[in-house]
């Protein structure tokens, strides 16, 4: 309705009036000359050219503004088909494109992952998104990965394991990765050869086809075994709510994206997160009691797991300008449906969320961009009154620092987990005084329950004690966690074994005392 | 269909589902398990000291009168003593019925109550007048703004009159979560960072408060009050529109329908939630004027009512930035100008 204009290819579906447009004489806001086309604020209307620039920009500023794409790194771009995700890859292909100092300089890669079993996708409808999908990644000339959800029955363990790296992420190590490549470019064209990056689009493409793998492992499609279709599908049913659903989605993707991206050396993963987006995950997440990893869910850069950072460089386009661009620039995407589509908008917390700043946002234009401005005054380090460190155990499933407490404590997390409401009323009474036995049902301490209960293949305690708060509360919407991915189960027990190992050996070992004192001093 | 038996006595029928965890309880295993959880709360995070006296900030509604009842259960065992302190705002028709049932509390109990009147501590200013007032500026709505202040500042006064060491409001898990959904839509970074905990310490010469409440959700303070047939007052204020905060509160109900422990998630959230230094608030001083903690050079209480009396209460709320010179002062003036701006939706 802010659009001006003959783009529209099909007769103009517009049942209500016109809003009130620019008057015949306006001109664009930015260069005056051109007509408007489109009103992406109130006020502020663009004619395509500038609105093209301003939205190119948003891009290229996010990127430069924060300097931790390195030139020829390489990038994969988290592609769902949707509008978001599929105008960052038109950025990205754009940015390439450019013959100027200003062009992108990161080696892009597409990854698609097929949800559709999940989703309620019949296997021929699966086929044809599919067809659709390959189509488009076909005509951008990346190497691309196409995944199913079902390979998470094949994933390793060591997905779910922090790797350390030395983050050159300084000032000082940009540039000098900047030079060194400009460096390497400049003798490479002295040389008369051909670098990738300086190639011309035909070739450029053509090298690009050679150096992936179409029939790889992992980029063929349609491979998943009817078991493992079933097995994923019965995953899903047996979870009873539909926000869980969506956690558990959400938390097997990105597993599954990041073991692409450490498979094939990618070292950044781009996410078309939106601003309008952002929004409505935060406040989703806050919800969901993940308050601690706000910053991490939802910031521009995520190094949750260590070699492989994601980046969100769509975090400053709306919603809207997103959808005016794909539209006025042809920008192709898919139409998948997700796994909340057609459900009922008080289905799960996600659903509301989504539901509730949309129409806040219809009364008070401002709502999205408030929220969204609140998210970049988070920390990601966690708030001083609960710090165990940096170095403090990491969720199993998230691979947040864990943001539990003790079990007896004065938090939302110690009441849930204290004894006492398990308690019978009489020893209640008598004991409610006194702190309570750290083997409580759920929390537990490191003690009696973990050993006795894990042993005995009951894993489901094991699993529990390693997650962070928001993680428990999902799984607790699991009636078994059985028919879980193999990969989490593993890794689970091999947490719970080392844990076991360091617990036996703590009596012999000796705390060095004098250097505490000193941290903490400094 | 005859109700299970109680998940706790196992002896007598179960007369509720708890709506936090979905345990089938009797009666009175929930009331004690509800007072064992505030006992919890209490001791667990060390907020009453033995030989505190403890002013309750009482109105008269569901949540100060459970908090009150379940306090005065546990205070022998917690050696504390009690006081009741209820304000009035000097509202006609609204606040006399609800000081009528401290009253009925306060001698059901036998502990002592202490009335503050806005009136008295103010200098005359009624809400009645605040509202005449204010009435005039087409910011009807801002009502709640003064009152929130004023009550603050008169329930201080108050326990300060009554000796008491401590103070307990009855804020439930409910308004914790309603709260942290709030601050993050008007984008307050200030308040995200200083809210979470049980209260506060009591810096600057101002008293201890706290909320022992803080985690029994809305539902579950409800159930307590039915099955001790407490005697409570719940009719809104007159001057309570407060749309901004009802919209947190329709979106907190349907939260809960969907996933019954929304309120305490948020609550976690709210503890854990981390901001950058720059946002940290900068030490509170004292007012100029009275002396009463402040983050700027006049508190709040007496600036709104430095507004009042020179007939411009809107300059008291809004327009800050023009008096002050400092940044502080600058970006001060521009949250409370959310504040007002959201009052007034």
């Amino acid at each position: 309705m802010c659009q001006v204009g003959e783009d529209y290819v099909d007769p103009p579906p517009r049942e209500c009036p016109p809003a009130p447009r620019p008057g015949r004489g306006q001109k664009c806001v930015k260069c005056k000359e051109g007509k408007p086309v489109v009103a992406v604020r109130a006020g502020d209307a663009f004619c395509r050219d500038c609105f093209k620039a301003f939205y190119i920009h948003k891009f290229r500023a996010m990127l430069g503004k924060n300097r931790l794409i390195f030139p020829g790194e390489k990038v994969l771009l988290a592609w769902s088909g949707g509008p978001s995700s599929s105008s960052m890859v038109w950025q990205v292909l754009e940015g390439l494109s450019q013959h100027s100092a200003k062009r992108l300089r990161f080696v892009p890669g597409v990854v698609y992952v097929d949800e559709g079993a999940v989703c309620g996708q019949s296997l021929e409808d699966r086929a044809k998104t599919l067809a659709e999908v390959q189509q488009i990644l076909c005509s951008i000339s990346f190497p691309w990965h196409v995944v199913s959800l079902e390979e998470v029955f094949s994933l390793p363990p060591s997905v779910l394991r922090y790797c350390p790296q030395d983050l050159a992420g300084t000032e000082g190590a940009y540039k000098a990765a900047v030079d060194s490549f400009l460096q390497q470019q400049h003798a490479l064209r002295a040389e008369g050869a051909k670098d990738v990056c300086g190639l011309a689009p035909g070739e450029e493409e053509r090298c690009w086809r050679q150096s992936q793998d179409p029939h790889g492992p992992l980029s063929l499609a349609g491979s998943p075994t009817a078991a493992q279709t079933e097995a994923l599908c019965r995953l899903f049913e047996s979870v009873r709510t539909l926000t869980a659903k969506e956690e558990l989605l959400q938390m097997l993707r990105s597993h599954l994206i990041l073991h692409v991206a450490r498979a094939h050396s990618y070292s950044k993963v781009m996410t078309g997160d939106s601003c309008t987006r952002l929004a409505i995950k935060l406040m989703t997440n806050l919800a969901l009691g993940r308050g601690a990893f706000l910053a991490w869910d939802t910031g521009f850069s995520d190094e949750r797991y260590g070699d492989v950072v994601v980046v969100r460089p769509m975090r400053d386009h709306t919603l809207k300008e997103v959808a005016f661009y794909n539209r006025l620039f042809a920008v192709p995407s898919v139409f998948t449906p997700a796994v909340d589509t057609k459900a009922p908008e008080k289905a799960s917390i996600h659903r509301l969320m989504e539901a509730f700043v949309h129409r806040l946002q219809a009364q008070f234009p401002s709502t999205v961009s408030t929220v969204y401005r609140t998210s970049e005054k988070l920390a990601k380090a966690p708030r001083e009154s609960c710090a165990e460190g940096p170095q403090g155990p990491r969720c199993l499933l998230c691979l947040c620092t864990l943001d539990i407490d003790a079990a007896d404590s004065a938090t939302a997390f110690g009441v849930q987990t204290s004894a006492l409401s398990q308690m019978p009323p009489s020893t209640l009474q008598a004991e409610a005084g006194i702190p309570t036995t750290p083997c409580s049902a759920v929390g537990g301490g490191p003690g009696c329950c973990g050993k006795a209960c894990g042993r005995e293949g009951d894993s489901q305690p094991q699993v529990i004690k390693q997650l962070c708060y928001s993680c428990r509360a999902n799984m607790k919407d699991l009636p078994s966690l059985d028919p879980l991915p193999p990969y989490i189960l593993a890794e689970a027990q091999l947490r719970s074994q080392r844990a076991w190992v360091m617990q036996d050996i703590q009596e012999y070992l000796i705390k060095d005392s004098a250097d505490e004192a000193e941290t903490t001093e400094s | 269909m005859p109700a299970p038996t109680c998940a706790s006595c196992h002896a007598a029928r179960a007369a509720l589902r708890r709506p936090r965890s979905g345990q089938a309880l009797c009666g009175p295993c929930f009331c004690s398990a509800f007072e064992a959880e505030v006992l919890h709360t209490v001791v667990a995070g060390r907020l009453l000291p033995p030989g505190a006296v403890v002013a309750v900030g009482a109105s008269g509604g569901k949540d100060s009168t459970v908090l009150a009842h379940v306090l005065r259960e546990l205070a022998p065992r917690l050696d504390i003593t009690l006081r009741l302190v209820a304000v009035d705002e000097g509202i006609s028709g609204y606040r006399d019925a609800a000081l009528a049932a401290v009253r009925r509390q306060a001698a059901r109990w036998e502990l002592p109550l202490t009335v503050v009147a806005y009136e008295d501590l103010f200098g005359g200013w009624t809400m009645d007048a605040v509202a005449r007032s204010t009435a005039g500026t087409g910011r009807s709505r801002s009502c709640c703004t003064f009152c929130g202040v004023l009550r603050r500042r008169a329930l201080e006064e108050g326990a300060r009159l009554v000796g008491a060491t401590h103070i307990v409001t009855g804020h439930n898990a409910d308004d914790v979560a309603e709260t942290v959904l709030m601050n993050f839509l008007r984008g307050d970074a200030a308040r995200l960072a200083r809210g979470g905990g049980l209260g506060s310490p009591g810096e600057g010469g101002a008293l201890p408060r706290c909320r022992p409440l803080q985690f029994a959700s809305q539902k579950e303070v409800v159930l307590y009050a039915h099955f001790r047939r407490l005697d409570y007052f719940s009719e809104e204020c007159v001057y309570a529109p407060e749309a901004f905060r009802g919209h947190a509160r329709d979106l907190l109900k349907l939260l809960e329908a969907a996933r019954p422990t929304a309120a305490l998630d948020l609550v976690h959230s709210a503890e854990r939630l981390a901001l950058a230094p720059a946002v940290q608030p900068p030490r509170p001083g004292a007012c100029s004027r009275c002396g009463a903690l402040a983050s700027r050079a006049l508190c709040q209480a007496c600036a709104l009512l430095d507004g009042l009396d020179r007939g411009r209460p809107r300059l008291a709320i809004g327009e800050r930035e023009h008096r002050g010179g400092a940044d502080v002062q600058g970006t001060r003036g521009r949250a409370q100008a959310a504040v007002q701006a959201a009052a007034a939706f």
